[in-house]
């Protein structure tokens, strides 16, 4: 087991700047997560990291080595790939075994060590089969148990449950978590979903373009997103996005949408009279009342059962509020929301950045 | 009844199918049948009998004088030094180029590639001058070796072609996962990349071989010692300025289909595809 930091990382294809100056310090037997939408260089900095890609500047250490200009195979990391990528032609032992093969390890050992990680997985009954005789979801376990096998410093995901369908993902996501618990192991895991990456990571790296966006632990992303793009990205249903102008007289502030519905902010936030902010609200958050300040029109209902979506036009544009239970009410009927100070987030209009 | 008439027209469309895969493959294999039928046809029936669809006697006498009173044999061996030898130079040389064409990025890779195309586009007939010229320059001319050389240098830029394509069908991941298991990319290629490989090398062995053993122009051209013919020309020694001896060329003809069968049973084990089934989703 071992820290990884990076330092001042970067990516670059002739003038082309995949990964602007990563700085990140991973701690011993920490599970971080890096997500992102596709192409935002996450899987990039992964493979960059466990050798597969040359790095163009910084440094990046695995302990207290610096493995710039170290092989893949003398970086003591283990990479479960999205494709899975086990070898066809040897069986799911051999499969397991080969890192430990590689290295001369006796026998003896490599079974001890194939057998114990495939107890840990369930592989015991599959041991001699092939790949092509193994479903999706075996073919996965598989290469975690290869994983597992070489004891690594550091564990290298790259969107591993993206070929799973929905219900085994959620089932091996967890199975992940508590393998991670108990093995202890540094792990970075790449993903484009931010469900998963809210569930699994003790931190969370959110990138976009190339640049590291926020980097904190799942509830710190959410409740204080340092940018529009961050706070869009984490949470589903996704955050309501509306443009505002502050409005700033004496103790009292607010903010005043489009069409003139106005709603108390806290008025300590930095901000002027008459400034261009983005308005962000969790669709948890605005609160269906009669005496509510905003004015808007019921569009789709969506009753899940344990909560109801409902979507209302608002000041021109859609929101999603999210209630617990039922929710009794029609498209085409008028609604009125709320939504207390605390509750929203400002963004600058320009730049995105969070206010306050 | 709906059943019964759909199960009646199902039926109907399989012997459709079967008739027009029959037919198909009648015809092409018609003309083996009529060179085996003609190898065992006795000399005094061929003219005597007419066409007919198999003679009244049959008889190895066609073969047994090919083998014992004409330089078949040693045309033969000749053959497959040559055949043999081109298909595993062949092979090794598009493998590693096929390799790195498929693998890796380096300046110059898409001139190397469309040269080798380009080389496929010349009619053979207008190269055969120039080249005769050469080899006769540095003493090829009536020599296996120069045969090789020549096959060599024709079939090389095809089968680097199918290398390649058999390399793109390899998934990235296996190598990159190999090597971080502990391989060097030379590891990677010997322990996971070329066993994975082998139907392509089997399908290109197969098919050098084949287009050398049958290659007629160039060992036509370069080859006019006895004792240097390759069966194919040797083909031609049956026949004579007045009188073209049908039995034993026919016989020839069946002998040298041999080792091409025998190669191909050979290889397909190595030819089965779906090898790489399993390495990713699927």
């Amino acid at each position: 087991m071992a820290s990884v930091t990076l330092r001042n990382v970067q990516k670059r294809y002739g003038a082309l700047n995949v990964l602007s100056a990563v700085d990140l310090a991973i701690a011993d037997g920490e599970f971080i997560v890096l997500v992102g939408p596709s192409g935002c260089g996450k899987s990039t900095l992964l493979r960059m990291i466990a050798g597969l890609e040359d790095i163009s500047a910084g440094e990046i250490r695995i302990g207290e080595r610096l493995v710039n200009d170290v092989a893949p195979k003398d970086r003591d990391i283990a990479m479960v790939f999205q494709s899975y990528a086990l070898y066809p032609h040897m069986d799911v032992a051999a499969n397991m075994g080969f890192s430990l093969a590689l290295r001369k390890a006796a026998r003896q050992t490599i079974a001890e060590r194939v057998a114990g990680a495939a107890g840990r997985l369930g592989l015991e009954a599959l041991l001699a089969r092939l790949p092509r005789q193994l479903s999706g979801g075996q073919r996965q376990r598989v290469a975690m148990g290869r994983a597992i096998v070489r004891d690594p410093q550091v564990f290298l995901f790259d969107e591993p449950l993206s070929n799973l369908d929905a219900k085994l993902r959620v089932h091996m996501r967890a199975e992940i978590k508590a393998l991670h618990q108990s093995l202890k192991t540094t792990a970075i895991y790449v993903t484009h979903d931010q469900i998963e990456a809210m569930t699994m990571a003790d931190r969370i790296v959110v990138m976009h373009d190339g640049v590291v966006q926020q980097v904190g632990a799942p509830l710190d992303l959410y409740d204080r997103p340092a940018n529009a793009f961050v706070a869009g990205f984490i949470g589903s249903p996704a955050m309501n996005f509306l443009p505002a102008r502050v409005w700033r007289a004496g103790d009292e502030a607010a903010v005043v949408l489009a069409d003139g519905g106005t709603l108390a902010i806290d008025a300590a936030l930095p901000v002027r009279d008459g400034d261009l902010v983005t308005l962000g609200v969790r669709p948890e958050h605005p609160r269906i009342a009669a005496s509510g300040a905003l004015a808007g029109e019921v569009a789709v209902v969506e009753p899940l059962g344990l909560s109801t979506q409902l979507y209302a036009t608002l000041a021109g544009q859609q929101v999603c509020s999210l209630a617990m239970g039922r929710v009794a009410a029609a498209p085409g009927e008028p609604i009125r929301l709320t939504a207390e100070p605390g509750d929203l987030h400002l963004f600058q209009r320009e730049t995105g950045q969070r206010i306050g | 009844m709906i059943a019964g008439r759909s199960r009646a027209k199902r039926r109907l469309a399989a012997a459709g199918l079967y008739a027009a895969v029959g037919l198909y493959v009648a015809f092409a294999l018609f003309p083996l049948f009529w060179t085996f039928k003609i190898s065992v046809t006795p000399q005094s029936l061929l003219y005597g009998e007419g066409i007919t669809v198999w003679p009244s006697a049959a008889t190895l006498d066609n073969y047994a004088r090919v083998l014992r009173a004409t330089d078949f044999p040693r045309y033969f061996l000749n053959s497959v030094v040559v055949s043999v030898t081109t298909a595993a130079i062949v092979t090794l040389v598009a493998s590693a180029a096929g390799y790195s064409l498929s693998r890796f990025r380096f300046r110059g890779k898409a001139a190397v590639a469309f040269l080798l195309l380009l080389t496929q586009t010349f009619p053979l007939v207008m190269v055969i001058p120039p080249i005769y010229r050469l080899m006769g320059e540095i003493g090829l001319t009536n020599s296996l070796t120069g045969l090789i050389v020549i096959y060599t240098a024709f079939n090389v830029a095809f089968a680097t072609f199918l290398m390649q394509s058999y390399f793109d069908g390899i998934p990235k991941d296996l190598e990159e996962a190999a090597m971080i298991d502990g391989c060097t990319r030379v590891e990677a290629l010997r322990r996971v990349i070329v066993p994975l490989t082998l139907p392509g090398m089997g399908a290109t062995l197969g098919f050098v071989f084949t287009a050398a053993w049958s290659e007629l122009l160039f060992a036509l051209m370069l080859i006019n010692s006895e004792n240097q013919k390759t069966f194919a020309v040797g083909l031609l020694t049956f026949i004579g300025k007045f009188a073209v001896d049908w039995g034993q060329m026919m016989a020839a003809s069946v002998l040298a289909l041999v080792p091409a069968c025998l190669f191909f049973a050979f290889l397909q084990r190595y030819l089965v595809t779906g090898l790489t089934a399993g390495a990713v989703k699927g």
